[in-house]
């Protein structure tokens, strides 16, 4: 991009990696997540603060976003303008892949499920918009701590199984979320439900901010063959993620 | 199966669109294009029809060039369109004699008035299911023999052609070899007998309407011609108004079976079977569909003015919010409205009401009361509107409503669906398909090239994305009711004789 100014745009990617949520991120987070030297995200958040597009939490020392950028207009991107983007996308993944469909977000320590599209079968469902996921036991949740910063700390200490499947310690989780970033979506097998299995993959934003998570769940005999989902359902499951990302602004990746 | 394919063209109010489908109802392409908005004063709109046709073809060859199909892979095309929007040209040069007068166009109001005379808006209504409004074809027609140069002459001479954008469609597509349109179309002209699905020449004589000028009623589905040009040799096999091209993509095939669309403003249609229901409360009796030589089958037809548009008030002119989607949000961050009710007025009370002296009004305000509460009863009332139809309909019909199909844009509004399950106490579902209209000409086309073999296999290929159950005691319901009628009441008279300069007709 002839003339533009780098320190503009990364400016602007700070904002943008803010504005996922509700949420709060240590200056290591961007950085990292930004691929940026300590010393320029931080002298990039200073100016930011200055300007009262930033706010540092005085206890915690972590950033948000600031009231004056809230003012401005559009703070972050709303869940359910998400859901409006996301309807048509939705509705073709369910029928493609004949399974339910869900897309969830970061809220408190887990995962809410801001919508959801019946298995196209007529069988008697629930719709089940606005319930709770736990974040280490489902394929979103653990989209979520792979390629969203912030999600890490939300995790309580004690990871508690909800099946024999559940990933309970640290250090098998954190092998899980290196695995689900190099291969870019998530599976779960019966980790949170027994007899369920379920394929997400994440749904970014401006400059690849994570915003949430998009995904098919139900029988496991159904969504994997010989343990292993078929490439056909992770394809279908990535390009969905892809278009919603694509309509809400993300460049190709 | 190179024959299994149908396409359905749109012709909207502010766009073209076509959409090819395959026989299991998956859309293969859909092309759109917009056209322009004429308004020559305010209160007039009009639509240059030539444009109209021009963008017709255009979105026909997109959507087939994008599904990469040539017209011989189509088993069929379906049309379905904006409804009364009128236009006249010329049977020998194809030239329309003046651009189309589109429905919303005010413009007939007095000519109504005047139609009415002594006898009351309803002059008319026993035999063509509607009031005397703006909104229908007859008056428009009347308009621009009267306003027209040498129009009228031209149409007594037998030169001139009258059509809704079905007729103009189809008289286009055929090379101008075929001049017909369907009962649904002809049902909004109020020149229609409901009961003969002939034009009636009283009415005709009433408004000085040459019969000469008009097409050939024909069912909704059964072949009308076979296409040149864009579609060469496709027979097109349909025709219904959007709203009953909505009610039959959604499969509402049997008496109680409703469907409303949610935009900018709603449409709400009830299947009441083989007979058409006078409606005691104001809503309008309509043929639903015909399919070929079967019986018609009526519906009951409710609108509401206010409830797409009621979101973009908020965000417009009060400045609430910022996207449509973030109502639901606010509308989320309080427990309930607070005590608030809003009846949306804004041009007077609508079906089942009728109260031209209405305007809108927020009650219930105290210092608790924040903007999530006016959310809140912002998303209420299209609920509580849609609530008052239904009532009326159940009592003009008798029939019970057994659950409500949604389509349109509201749809994505989880908190607005859920609510209106909980006011209606009926599940609330949402198909698969959200081009229900498209979806509703393409099937009944499709029906008359054998592509699907009856209506059971329509009804077989409705699935269910969402369903809403009700969720709320009946004693929350019923005291959110009563408080919305109270409110309803408030909202009545409150215009004073002396200000009827804000009385202008809608």
């Amino acid at each position: 991009m002839a003339g533009s100014i780098q320190s503009l745009e990364r400016a602007a990617a700070i904002l943008r990696l803010l504005a996922g949520g509700e949420r709060t991120l240590a200056l290591s987070d961007v950085a990292l997540t930004l691929g940026l030297a300590k010393g320029t995200a931080h002298g990039i958040l200073r100016t930011l603060q200055q300007e009262g597009f930033v706010e540092q939490d005085p206890v915690t020392g972590r950033y948000r976003l600031g009231a004056e950028l809230l003012r401005l207009g559009n703070g972050y991107l709303d869940v359910n303008e998400l859901r409006a983007r996301s309807l048509m996308w939705a509705d073709d993944l369910a029928r493609v892949t004949g399974e339910s469909v869900r897309i969830g977000v970061l809220h408190q320590g887990g995962v809410l499920v801001i919508h959801h599209v019946f298995r196209p079968d007529e069988s008697r469902q629930v719709l089940e918009v606005g319930s709770m996921l736990p974040l280490h036991a489902t394929a979103w949740g653990k989209v979520l701590l792979a390629f969203d910063p912030v999600a890490p700390g939300e995790l309580d200490d004690g990871l508690k199984p909800c099946t024999p499947a559940t990933l309970t310690a640290r250090a098998d989780l954190d092998a899980e979320c290196a695995r689900i970033r190099a291969a870019g979506w998530a599976g779960e097998r019966e980790e949170a439900v027994e007899g369920v299995a379920a394929l997400a993959a994440p749904i970014r934003g401006h400059r690849g901010a994570p915003l949430g998570a998009v995904g098919i769940g139900g029988a496991i005999e159904r969504l994997t063959s010989d343990g292993a989902f078929p490439g056909t359902l992770v394809a279908a499951v990535r390009d969905t993620a892809r278009a919603i990302s694509r309509d809400l602004g993300a460049g190709i990746y | 199966m190179a024959d299994r394919f149908v396409a359905a063209i749109d012709q909207g109010t502010t766009s073209s669109r076509c959409i090819v489908f395959d026989g299991a109802s998956h859309v293969l392409a859909v092309d759109q294009r917009e056209h322009r908005q004429i308004f020559p004063r305010p209160g007039w709109v009009e639509h240059d029809a030539t444009e109209i046709w021009a963008r017709v073809q255009e979105v026909t060859a997109g959507a087939l060039r994008k599904a990469g199909l040539a017209p011989s892979d189509l088993a069929a095309v379906g049309i379905t369109n904006q409804r009364e929007t009128t236009v006249l040209w010329d049977r020998a040069t194809g030239r329309p004699v003046h651009h189309a007068l589109v429905w919303q166009d005010t413009r007939t109001e007095a000519l109504c008035a005047e139609l009415a005379g002594g006898h009351g808006r309803d002059r008319f209504a026993a035999t063509t299911g509607l009031p005397l409004a703006s909104y229908f074809s007859g008056p428009k027609i009347r308009w621009l023999l009267d306003h027209v140069p040498g129009a009228r002459e031209r149409a007594e001479r037998g030169e001139l052609l009258f059509g809704t954008m079905d007729t103009w469609v189809i008289w286009n597509l055929t090379g101008g070899a075929v001049h017909v349109t369907d009962v649904t179309n002809a049902g909004r002209t109020m020149l229609m007998d409901l009961r003969t699905l002939d034009w009636d020449d009283g009415i005709l004589a009433a408004f000085g309407i040459p019969r000469s000028l008009l097409p050939e009623i024909r069912s909704s589905a059964e072949v009308y011609g076979h296409a040149r040009g864009v579609l060469e040799g496709v027979p097109i096999a349909a025709a219904l108004g959007d709203q009953q091209a909505a009610l039959f993509g959604q499969t509402c095939f049997s008496v109680g079976d409703a469907k409303s669309t949610y935009g900018t403003g709603s449409f709400l249609l009830l299947n009441t079977g083989e007979e058409p229901v006078r409606s005691r409360h104001g809503l309008l009796t309509t043929v639903g569909y015909r399919l070929g030589s079967d019986a018609p089958v009526y519906a009951l037809e409710g609108s509401i003015a206010n409830t797409g548009s009621l979101t973009q008030w908020l965000r417009d002119k009060i400045g609430l919010i910022s996207t449509a989607a973030e109502i639901e949000t606010l509308a989320l961050s309080v427990r309930d409205n607070g005590g608030l009710y809003l009846v949306p007025a804004f041009s007077g009370l609508f079906a089942p009401h009728w109260r031209p002296d209405a305007r809108g009004v927020i009650v219930g305000l105290t210092g608790f009361a924040g903007k999530g509460h006016l959310a809140r009863c912002v998303l209420e009332a299209t609920a509580f509107q849609t609530r008052d139809v239904v009532d009326a309909m159940v009592l003009d019909s008798g029939v019970e409503l057994k659950a409500l199909r949604v389509d349109g844009g509201m749809t994505a509004n989880h908190l607005l669906m859920q609510t209106i399950a909980d006011m209606l106490d009926v599940p609330v579902m949402r198909p698969f398909v959200s081009e229900t209209t498209c979806l509703g000409a393409a099937h009944a086309a499709g029906l008359v090239a054998g592509v699907w073999p009856d209506l059971d296999a329509l009804r077989a290929e409705w699935r269910r994305a969402a369903e809403w159950t009700p969720r709320i005691e009946d004693g929350t319901r019923d005291r959110m009711l009563r408080k919305y009628r109270k409110a309803v009441e408030l909202a009545k008279g409150w215009i004073d004789e002396d200000d009827e300069i804000e009385v202008e007709p809608a």
